[in-house]
């Protein structure tokens, strides 16, 4: 009870400090305006090739594997290019400012401190997919797409969102310069993506060690509209095992002093 | 309610605090002195839990803050030597935070916000923004989180530091009405403040504690030698070995040196008092006698003198320069 209340005081703090500044909007401003880009141009594509078929007597072609399934792929790789910017000043700010001292001289745990940046940052990467809803909606309006592959779109962009951020949190409690925290944050997310683009060069146990580490590959079911265990047990120990090694790191820091 | 045993604190291969104890009883208000980078703030950062000890333990109001840190750290309050502010959050936002974080009941909070407010003078910033406070008013903001759970001991780094001389003196009025309540450590290197707010003063330099006592209590056993000032115009003769000669002297340094004035520090033991001799040393070597007065030790110099000693082996057999202590000469001779 204490420690749900303790999160939730870190979680409000962080999530009130990024719309307090210009961050958050920012942040989903660019979001959207990238986002409508990709959907606008999907679904172009989409219309145009529905009236070709349809003049060719065959049927309407299904809009979720057609075109949400490629918006939120894409997407996903806008998600990477933007996560550094709200996780990079998660811990270094505050080191950097000497509130550090407060959070940890204060009766709270390290992992209540953890957990509730981490929820801090997932309310605005939240806020931020919320918008994208708003497109879907068009579409919902204006056509009869399946609800349940978008349903699984979406958590499968929150799973994706959860293991950025935990990453982005590790690397931030690493350093006192938020830039240096975003530019690494930002270099090792893209090396999650394309570890695997020369997977086909390497042998069969490699390139299965390199599929399976490749962060974006695990989306791609959801994308599809498919929830798998497989993807959401990686993607759920992916985001533990990023707060585990930022816990570590906090801890280690103290230690050094 | 504070205990410390034998704390030590390297980083690296720098030894920052060494073999450190103290104690402090209830209700006191315990002055940590010494120059900066003596070890104050590391200090103070183990015994709010900030960092762990390489060795030794401490223990805060019953709790060793090391295997029960959330026991401890919610009896103490603490001052950071930075006020850790948040810029983008008003004052009484941040306090509401604050109080939150230290496990202040829901129900009180907006009571005990209020009351600190009042009691450090900052209700007239409740709504302005942290960035936009003055130094004095960031650091009286930092003082009212330390307040906020009403915690037993008060842990303080230089608490006055930035603050105007009317906000020193109601900060320290601030703080002894706080004794008694509470437990206070404050960190200073002012000392008029140490003797005007502290009970019990531990001297720190380079990592190890050198003194502990009372603010009187330090004087006083630093003053084991009387120590005259004495001025004479010696004709040109050489002045030290005919003083020196005294019965009684045990040391004398040549503080002052001009033509036709020469100014000397003389000790004696304690509790002698040989100013007759000197006078009549003076006048039946046939010289001017000038200027004749006993030396009070301030607590500036008994600061500088405790703090150097360790570096300096025999600070009694140290030769000190000729223009060490300049006591001011009223009245200018010549």
């Amino acid at each position: 009870m204490n420690s749900v209340r303790n999160i939730l005081a870190i979680a409000g703090k962080e999530l009130r400090s990024y719309f307090a500044s210009p961050i958050a909007y920012v942040i989903i401003g660019l979001f959207a305006l990238l986002f409508s880009r990709f959907f606008y141009a999907y679904l172009m594509v989409f219309v145009q090739r529905s009236s070709g078929m349809m003049g060719m007597g065959g049927g309407a072609n299904n809009i979720n594997q057609e075109m949400i399934r490629y918006v939120l792929m894409n997407s996903a790789v806008i998600i990477l290019f933007v996560m550094p910017m709200i996780t990079m000043r998660t811990y270094s700010e505050e080191k950097r400012s000497g509130t550090i001292e407060l959070l940890l001289t204060s009766p709270l745990t390290d992992l209540e401190i953890i957990v509730g940046k981490f929820l801090g940052a997932m309310g605005l990467y939240c806020a931020m997919l919320a918008v994208t809803v708003a497109y879907m909606g068009i579409l919902f309006f204006y056509g009869n797409p399946e609800w349940r592959p978008v349903v699984a779109g979406y958590l499968g962009l929150v799973l994706l969102g959860g293991c950025f951020i935990s990453v982005g949190l590790l690397i931030s409690s690493l350093t006192k310069n938020q830039i240096v925290a975003g530019v690494i944050t930002f270099a090792v997310f893209l090396m999650l993506w394309i570890i695997n683009w020369s997977a086909d060069q390497s042998g069969p146990t490699m390139r299965a060690v390199l599929n399976h580490l490749s962060i974006i590959d695990h989306f791609d079911d959801f994308a599809r509209g498919i929830i798998d265990t497989k993807h959401v047990v990686y993607y759920l120990s992916f985001i533990t095992f990023g707060l585990f090694l930022t816990a570590k790191s906090v801890d280690s820091e103290r230690w050094r002093g | 309610m504070i205990e410390v045993e034998h704390i030590t604190k390297r980083y690296g291969r720098v030894t920052a605090v060494d073999d450190v104890s103290f104690r402090v009883e209830r209700g006191e208000i315990l002055g940590f002195l010494g120059p900066n980078g003596a070890g104050k703030t590391t200090t103070m950062r183990i015994l709010t839990g900030y960092m762990p000890p390489t060795d030794g333990r401490a223990t805060v109001a019953g709790y060793d803050v090391f295997t029960h840190p959330v026991d401890a750290k919610r009896r103490t309050g603490y001052l950071p030597e930075m006020p850790p502010l948040y810029p983008d959050m008003t004052v009484r936002e941040y306090l509401d935070f604050v109080a939150r974080i230290k496990g202040v009941p829901p129900k009180e909070q907006k009571d005990r916000v209020t009351t600190v407010m009042k009691r450090t003078h900052i209700d007239d910033v409740a709504a302005k923004h942290c960035s936009k406070l003055s130094k004095g008013y960031r650091q009286r903001v930092g003082l009212a989180q330390a307040l906020i759970h009403n915690p037993e001991v008060l842990i303080l780094d230089e608490p006055t530091a930035g603050l105007d001389p009317k906000q020193i003196i109601e900060t320290r009025d601030l703080i002894r009405g706080l004794a008694g309540d509470h437990t206070i450590v404050l960190s200073t290197h002012i000392l008029p403040e140490v003797a005007q707010t502290c009970h019990r003063v531990v001297i720190i330099a380079k990592g190890r504690v050198v003194a502990v006592d009372t603010p009187e209590g330090l004087k006083a056993r630093l003053q084991g030698a009387e120590t005259l000032y004495v001025q004479v115009d010696a004709m040109g003769a050489q002045a030290a070995p005919v003083l020196q000669a005294i019965p009684g002297v045990t040391r004398v340094t040549v503080s002052d040196h001009r033509t036709g004035v020469d100014g000397f520090e003389i000790e004696s033991a304690r509790g002698t008092d040989i100013r007759r001799e000197i006078a009549r040393a003076v006048v039946n070597s046939g010289w001017g006698l000038l200027e004749l007065r006993p030396m009070g030790m301030s607590l500036e110099e008994i600061f500088l003198q405790v703090t150097t000693e360790e570096g300096a082996a025999a600070p009694a057999a140290a030769p000190e320069a000729p223009d060490a202590v300049q006591p001011e000469t009223p009245g200018g001779v010549q």
